[in-house]
């Protein structure tokens, strides 16, 4: 295992072993993830999609991918992936693969079908134990459908189907803990945006065998209504400001690794949240001081726990 | 080898022999027999296939397609609300061209739920793109496994293959196979050869990527449908050296005592041989009547059919299955396969019965025949009709007064 590998953006690959000229729409926070994915896995990677925005990547006839790609179906992929990594272990097992052909199963999927449609399915991969990747990019609504919420849809964000003044009542399901509580190999929150963090996380794993489970914060310019070239700076803001807690979990443990300045030296949520049309009507035509206490004091109290 | 087994078992034993390298699974009544009957063996080596217990039939389904798109012999099994929970990937799956075989067990649908059999549940398959055979025999359950594996792997065909058989009457009934010995089946089916399908290092590929536009899709759509129709020829093919190996003879379409027939049954399954005793009952009465069974169900074996009803001046088709405001599923199929081929001349009556494993009884046979004779005399074919007795019909009224209150 080599963490200390990535220890600086000059330390990362640049293989580009993704193409650019996607369909994907420009800004798009979750492709930037899935470059670094590729990059740092290498190309021999067959990624095994769920329906969602990634869906369009590979287009007939062409793929951006270096490595394989196969579309499976909204809510099974992760089954897709065990009958790919059945279906290679079996093959090496009989000889008819040589080891160093062998592949890294990824499957590639959105945050709706990663908390609702698909639950089950990644549930059941991992009590099976099975040796995957999984990257889900969390754009917090079925992005491919135009946003309406998803049971990853934040407190207070407006969607495309629950038009009310103070945006959606629910909270944010916490995927992550979900995942923690089937104690996997590794489980991980990564942003494109802390990419030496990321490909950290992702060398860390890569030394085990089993469920490796990774939610990439993706910026959505289309979905959350901002300007593409702020994507990066979002990204970051929902760092710094503690929204999306950087965490990995690995040996039983889940620990923070790249916790925000304290409370009071961290910038406001306010920050994050009035960049992004979804959140407008918090502040306008007044201010909805009750929710926006509410975004912060979770944030706060979560923090607060934390440390 | 000749041997006592249960319909479930025999489809084991068409797995063992195919030398299945794997087998996604997951149990539901009455299919379990076939996956604890693998798992015990996959356990001992004496099947040299790596067993898997998915989380429900969709994601097994995902999973044998993955996994055969990867290059290795898959099986599957499943039947009644399995096959249709699995529903989205049977209809995905085969545009992968990467053949497997599926054995379903077949058992009515909700609602009302029941563990009994009809043909509802694998007709619900019928336009997935999977090739479709029914068995009406223990021994058949073994030999078209084989077939079944030999067909959908052909070069000219690389589609799944779906192989029926009737819950409780087959999967739960014991009657002698015929096993052939382990070099003979692997003379007749060689290891599964990949072609294109892998997924491995150096060797980058991208299957089941999305299309755009109406052109490409007609043409991956209609590509399924040629390979489908090329089944017909690949059945046949392996049906010849199949005979010739193991002495068993298979027709997409099997004719029981049809020769000078003026009359003949359409039906599928193991109730197929309850038409056979029928058969002989009524032509000891003195009547020319046969059996047409199509064996094949997808491709659609049109041309065995039509050349089977030629002549004939009334058909009987017994639907197994009930598609509400139509009526039978093979009923309609069959007066398409007539209308379109020219056959000139047999009425057809047809009767939907044996639902939720309702038997169908010899007398019942023997009034049918009545019917479609009456109707020929005629030169009219009559509306469809559902079986059920006066008796029948009694006792679920009884039902139905104790579930009002009225005790019994």
């Amino acid at each position: 295992m080599s963490e200390t590998a990535y220890k600086a953006m000059k330390d990362l690959p640049a293989l580009h072993l993704l193409a650019g000229g996607t369909p994907m729409c420009a800004g798009c926070g979750g492709l930037e993830a899935v470059r670094l994915f590729h990059d740092i896995l290498g190309e021999n990677t067959v990624f095994v999609n769920a329906a969602g925005c990634m869906t369009l990547l590979a287009t007939y006839p062409h793929t951006p991918f270096r490595g394989s790609w196969i579309y499976t179906a909204m809510a099974s992929a992760p089954a897709g992936a065990q009958g790919i990594r059945d279906a290679l272990d079996v093959l090496i097992a009989k000889g008819r693969l040589r080891p160093q052909d062998d592949l890294h199963v990824v499957v590639l999927t959105g945050d709706g079908a990663a908390n609702g449609i698909g639950l089950s399915s990644t549930s059941g991969a991992i009590d099976r134990g099975l040796d995957f990747y999984y990257l889900c990019y969390d754009n917090e609504g079925y992005g491919n459908t135009g946003q309406q919420s998803s049971a990853a849809t934040p407190h207070g964000a407006q969607s495309a189907t629950e038009y009310r003044p103070a945006g959606v009542a629910g909270e944010k399901k916490d995927l992550f803990s979900i995942w923690v509580a089937h104690r996997p190999a590794y489980a991980a929150t990564i942003s494109a945006d802390e990419p030496v963090d990321l490909a950290r996380k992702l060398e860390r794993a890569k030394g085990l065998r089993g469920p490796k489970l990774f939610i990439a914060l993706a910026p959505c310019p289309t979905g959350w209504h901002f300007e593409p070239r702020e994507t990066v700076h979002l990204a970051r803001l929902a760092v710094k400001s503690g929204l999306w807690p950087l965490r990995e979990y690995v040996d039983g443990q889940v620990r923070h690794t790249r916790p925000p300045a304290p409370a009071g030296k961290r910038p406001p949520v306010e920050e994050y949240l009035r960049l992004q049309g979804r959140f407008a009507h918090l502040f306008k035509p007044q201010r909805n001081e009750a929710v926006l206490a509410d975004i912060q004091g979770a944030v706060d109290v979560y923090w607060e726990h934390a440390a | 080898m000749r041997k006592l087994m249960t319909g479930n078992e025999a489809a084991a034993w068409g797995v063992r022999l195919a030398e299945v390298d794997y087998v996604p699974a997951f149990p539901i009544t009455p299919q379990t027999e076939i996956i604890e009957r693998l798992s015990e063996w996959s356990a001992t080596g004496e099947a040299a296939c790596r067993l898997v217990m998915l989380e429900s039939e969709h994601s097994m389904l995902t999973a044998a397609g993955t996994a055969a798109a990867t290059g290795v012999r898959t099986f599957t099994a499943t039947s009644s609300q399995g096959l249709l929970y699995a529903m989205e990937m049977l209809y995905t799956t085969p545009g992968w061209r990467a053949p497997f075989v599926l054995v379903n067990v077949s058992r009515g649908l909700a609602s009302p739920i029941t563990l009994e059999p009809d043909h509802n549940d694998v007709l619900a398959a019928r336009d997935s793109g999977f090739l479709q055979l029914h068995a009406a025999t223990c021994q058949e359950v073994l030999d078209l496994v084989l077939l079944a594996f030999r067909m959908g792997e052909d070069a000219t065909v690389r589609l799944p293959v779906i192989v029926n058989l009737d819950g409780f009457y087959l999967s739960f009934t014991r009657e002698p196979v015929q096993v052939p010995d382990m070099e003979a089946a692997r003379a007749f089916l060689p290891p599964y050869d990949a072609r294109a399908l892998h997924f491995r290092a150096g060797e980058p590929s991208a299957q089941g990527v999305a299309v755009l536009g109406g052109a490409p899709y007609s043409y991956f759509r209609y590509e399924t449908h040629l390979a489908a129709r090329a089944g017909l020829a690949a059945f046949a093919a392996g049906a010849r050296d199949f005979a010739q190996r193991f002495g068993r003879v298979y027709r997409p379409v099997e004719t029981y005592r049809c020769e000078d027939a003026e009359f003949a049954f359409v039906m599928m399954g193991a109730f197929a041989t309850k038409a056979k005793s029928a058969v002989d009952g009524l032509r000891a009465e003195g009547w020319r009547i046969g059996l047409v069974r199509p064996v094949m169900l997808r491709p659609w074996p049109d041309e065995e059919l039509a050349q089977a009803l030629r002549g004939l001046r009334g058909v009987v088709v017994v639907d197994q299955n009930l598609a509400p405001g139509h009526g039978g599923v093979l009923h309609g199929d069959v007066l398409a396969t007539l209308y379109q081929a020219g056959v000139p001349g047999p009425v057809v009556a047809a009767f939907v019965g044996g639902l939720g494993g309702r038997d169908i009884a010899l007398e019942e046979f023997a009034e049918m025949a009545r019917v479609v004779r009456t109707a020929a005399d005629a030169g009219k074919s009559p509306p469809a009709r559902m079986l059920y007795t006066a008796e029948e019909l009694r006792q679920t009224r009884a039902l139905q007064a104790v579930a009002l209150g009225g005790g019994v």
